[in-house]
């Protein structure tokens, strides 16, 4: 059952309007009639009929000049006019559908034909009605969804750059919405000095693509802030995604552990492209993705291991997502790796390296790039870096003061777990330490890899002479951790009450063979280059250092007044 | 891009074969080509002498057709690579997951 229409018939002759009416509504349809353009005009203003049978040839304002205004009032909406016209030459007929006439009738009328312009006229008003509501509906759907992306984007800044993106030695290049491309750039001080960075690229676009960056960020930064290190963070972004991520969603990440005291930097790729190792003097090295990407693989087959790679000052790294390698010009050809060495061979400087590699990718593709994203990290003097003292999440009113705990932690849990994170939350129960919470997290960071390292796993530190024997002491220690089943490393702790401040004495013992600690104290203080460090530093921030009377072990002490 | 699967005679392979785009235009396509078979094959075959690109949600894409073929007990190979396919199957390390020739 067609919907019943309001038509107006404009037509001077009476006996025609008469025929006209009678036919139309015949057919159900309500009548208007005028019998000039100006009448037809205002009948359209007051009643807004949905279909105008015009004859063209009418006194006082004739059914062109009457159409081309109704077709004005009508705006959008499609009012189709049907000329009635006894004319026949080409030219005039013509010159109705020039004035918005969308069809004509012949005189004399011919019932059946009008009934079926009508009707076909009808079909099409539908139809334009149909597609300006579906236009309405997008365009209140597409606000909406830019409605949400920017709330979403507003709670998601609040979490993802919480960290230090903007620390002096690291720059990068991200579009704003790039999170709704599914890339993801965080980087975090680490309690004991350097930083941890992550860049991510999750598969696909948009809201699921986005998903997933929350629970990643927040993963990252409180592992960080609680001196996790970099495999412990890995498994467990990796079983977290795992876990919620729908399969086939994941996400190509590389992540950096960069060291500024010990003038190191520890990689894991999985999925993204060779990022670069870029040195001041010297090859660049590239680091190379050898693992699967985040949330594909099942906790127990996730592979943690990381590359270490020494520093020197001014060294660079710079990881990039698959947007540069992929981006596309007109002729559909990609970037490509050839054409990114190419601005990495004229060896740009730093402050110009991501600015150039932006203004090739623009010569190359004519347009910005909205999914592309390059950090630079740089190795710099730790001082200059400014970082905001520790934050604590609870007011710190308990007086943990007067206590001692000892741990001895042996082969197998060595091999798997990392006890500093466990001992330095229970270190900064106590008030007084937490303003020397960066040395202490440092110097038991230093006393424990020492212990595990030289102690338990016999590792020698003089290896790390130059960068191919760096890479064979991290070689040796994975694969001797690896078969480790027996030794031990322990910790004394015990607290004191000092003048109304107070005194940490740490003790750390190893299973190793023991050495003369109070003379490798003063030789690891002379010595430079890429072996340890690591005592010189225990030694530079702890109160006091020396050796345990019999060879095994090494004492730090912190201590702290009442106003502290 | 256009996707064609062909089941062995014996029903026991089927071969997926993916010409042009792999991509997220793909989707349901890939997804049909194996759902909508009458046979339950033991392997799959991945043919990609005729994919031009594949991308990331490509990759996606295979992780879901490895868990229907089974997860960890899957046989699935990807024949045919061309040079900048096998590179993205490489930066991936699928071939930890795949068996990619």
């Amino acid at each position: 059952m067609p919907e019943r229409l309001s038509i107006l018939i404009a037509e001077d002759s009476a006996a025609d309007r008469m025929l006209l009416s009678t036919i139309v509504s015949r057919q159900g349809h309500r009548v208007l009639t005028a019998s000039n353009g100006l009448e037809a005009l205002a009948l359209f203003e007051q009643e807004r009929p949905q279909l105008v049978l015009m004859d063209a040839l009418m006194p006082v304002m004739d059914g062109f000049e009457a159409a081309r205004r109704i077709k004005q009032l009508a705006g959008e909406a499609l009012v189709p006019i049907i000329f009635l016209t006894s004319l026949s030459e080409g030219e005039a007929l013509v010159r109705c559908l020039e004035a918005g006439g969308d069809d004509f009738l012949a005189k004399p009328y011919n019932r059946i034909i009008l009934e079926a312009k009508i009707k076909a006229m009808d079909r099409l008003r539908r139809l334009q009605d149909t597609v300006l509501q579906q236009r309405d509906l997008i365009a209140k759907h597409n606000e909406h969804l830019l409605n949400e992306q920017r709330v979403a984007k507003a709670v998601f800044d609040k979490v993802a750059h919480s960290g230090c993106l903007n620390a002096p030695n690291i720059r990068y290049l991200q579009s704003p919405y790039a999170v709704f491309n599914g890339d993801l750039l965080l980087a975090a001080y680490k309690p004991s000095g350097g930083m941890h960075v992550l860049l991510g690229d999750f598969t696909g676009h948009g809201l699921p693509a986005a998903i997933g960056a929350m629970p990643l960020a927040e993963v990252f930064y409180g592992m960080t802030a609680k001196g996790y290190g970099l495999t412990d963070i890995l498994r467990e972004l990796n079983a977290k995604l795992r876990h919620i991520l729908p399969r086939g969603v994941f996400c190509c990440a590389a992540l950096l552990n960069v060291s500024f005291q010990r003038q190191e930097v520890e990689v894991w790729n999985g999925g993204l492209p060779d990022g670069y190792l870029l040195r001041r003097d010297g090859p660049r090295t590239a680091l190379v993705s050898r693992h699967l990407p985040l949330g594909v693989l099942e906790p127990a087959a996730f592979n943690d291991s990381c590359e270490v790679y020494p520093l020197a000052l001014g060294d660079r790294i710079f990881l990039l997502s698959d947007g540069v390698l992929e981006a596309c010009n007109a002729q559909q050809e990609l970037f490509g790796e050839a054409r990114l060495l190419q601005v990495l061979d004229a060896n740009p400087a730093a402050a110009q390296l991501l600015y150039q590699i932006q203004q090739a990718l623009h010569d190359f593709s004519g347009q910005q790039q909205d999914d592309v994203s390059l950090v630079e990290v740089s190795l710099v003097e730790e001082r200059q870096l400014n970082r905001p003292p520790l934050a604590f999440a609870d007011s710190g009113q308990s007086h943990l003061l007067d206590w001692s705990a000892s741990f001895e932690f042996r082969g197998e849990t060595l091999r798997h777990f990392n006890p500093l994170p466990f001992l330095l939350q229970l270190l900064l129960e106590v008030q007084g330490l937490r303003p020397q919470g960066g040395a202490l997290y440092t110097v038991l960071a230093e006393l424990y890899s020492n212990a595990l390292e030289h102690g338990v796993l016999g590792l020698d530190s003089q290896l790390k002479q130059d960068a191919e024997g760096f890479a064979e002491y991290y070689r040796q220690r994975s694969a001797r951790l690896l078969q480790l089943r027996e030794g031990y490393v322990r910790f004394h702790l015990q607290l004191l009450p000092e003048g109304g401040g107070g005194r940490l004495v740490i003790t750390v013992e190893d299973s190793g063979k023991g050495f003369d600690a109070q003379a490798l104290i003063l030789r690891e203080m002379r010595l430079d280059g890429l072996s340890g460090r690591g005592l010189a530093l225990i030694r530079q921030l702890s109160e006091r250092c020396r050796g345990s009377a019999d060879g095994q072990g090494i004492s730090v002490e912190f201590s702290w007044s009442p106003d502290a | 891009m256009t996707i064609t699967s062909l089941p062995s005679s014996d029903g026991h392979e089927l071969t997926i074969v993916i010409a042009g785009r792999f991509d997220f235009g793909a989707h349901q396509e890939f997804r049909n080509a194996y759902e909508r078979v009458s046979s339950t094959p033991k392997s799959y075959v991945i043919d990609l002498k005729d994919t031009t690109y594949l991308d990331s949600s490509a990759l996606g894409m295979l992780l879901l057709l490895r868990d229907h073929a089974g997860g960890d007990s899957a046989q699935i190979r990807l024949l045919n690579c061309k040079p900048d396919v096998r590179k993205i199957l490489a930066i991936s390390n699928f071939e930890q997951l795949f068996q990619i020739a």
